[in-house]
């Protein structure tokens, strides 16, 4: 049986008295922009939400923290920490990075020949923002910048 | 609350011209922000990516996943991916609705996961 999460976090969240979230509900149709060459020629982006950081950067906050890291795509995952509002759910990826940051899969695939190359930098972000105008207005923006700077096709965008 | 943020974001990006693909594990909430494309792996959260020291089950989901930029064709479409955990007892945990709060506390400050990490960042030259 598939998880509901939303319903889930409501009534744990109504018994401790909270105000109920009010989660994003899209009443529009996505935008849409085709991928206009295989995958195999693609250079791939990649943003993973999971507060991940290279070693020798700043980690994140745990209140509303928009910032994004560029992280080379050459890190080991040897290198790759963790700052996240959640860390419950982090205790793997502690161990292994690549059960939330699957940087060396991709570099995997590439080799391989599924995606056409990778970018420079990926991006990472402490996902846990409850603010959707702070990530609309300050956490969007920057990670449309950041990626217009790597000039990918495409990205993969990895929420823990 | 992460999957809400990459809804958001994947609509961003994709309205400014850069086809994304959102994979998630929480597929109500990816059903609620309707990203240009969405994969879904019905694993516990914090493994979206694959089973930990399982290299084989990794590729297969970032390699499944990245299919969907070649064959979603309409806006909103999920992947839905074939893997499976296995063993099913996370979902007891996950659906359970006794009243509780584990996040952390809402620092303001960086919250290092090792105490060394403090100290690489001072050394390459970030205010600490």
């Amino acid at each position: 049986m598939t998880v509901r999460y939303i319903d889930t976090i409501r009534r744990r969240y109504e018994q401790l008295g909270y105000t109920p979230y009010r989660w994003y509900v899209a009443d529009d149709a996505p935008p849409w922009q085709a991928l206009d060459k295989p995958l195999a020629q693609a250079r791939l982006g990649l943003l993973s939400t999971s507060g991940a950081y290279a070693v020798g950067q700043r980690a994140y906050h745990y209140k509303d923290d928009t910032s994004i890291r560029a992280i080379p795509s050459t890190t080991p995952p040897a290198d790759i920490r963790f700052s996240h509002i959640t860390e419950n759910y982090l205790v793997d990826a502690k161990r292994d990075p690549e059960t939330i940051f699957p940087l060396d899969t991709l570099r995997e695939l590439r080799e391989e020949g599924v995606i056409g190359a990778l970018a420079d930098d990926v991006y990472s972000c402490m996902g846990g923002v409850y603010s959707q105008r702070r990530v609309r207005e300050e956490m969007a923006p920057a990670v449309l910048a950041a990626c217009q700077q790597q000039n990918i096709d495409c990205a993969l965008l990895v929420a823990m | 609350m992460c999957h809400q943020t990459v809804c958001l974001v994947a609509r961003h990006l994709e309205a400014h011209g850069i086809p994304t693909l959102a994979l998630g594990a929480a597929r109500d909430i990816l059903e609620a922000g309707r990203p240009p494309r969405a994969a879904f792996v019905d694993y516990p959260l914090g493994h979206t990516a694959g089973k930990p020291f399982d290299r084989a089950d990794q590729r297969s989901v970032i390699a499944g996943a990245l299919r969907g930029f070649e064959t979603l064709r309409e806006p909103g479409g999920v992947v839905v991916l074939p893997n499976q955990w296995g063993d099913d007892a996370w979902r007891t945990e996950a659906t359970s609705t006794e009243a509780r709060d584990t996040r952390q506390a809402r620092d303001t400050t960086p919250q290092w996961q090792l105490a060394a990490d403090r100290e690489a960042a001072r050394a390459a030259g970030i205010d600490v």
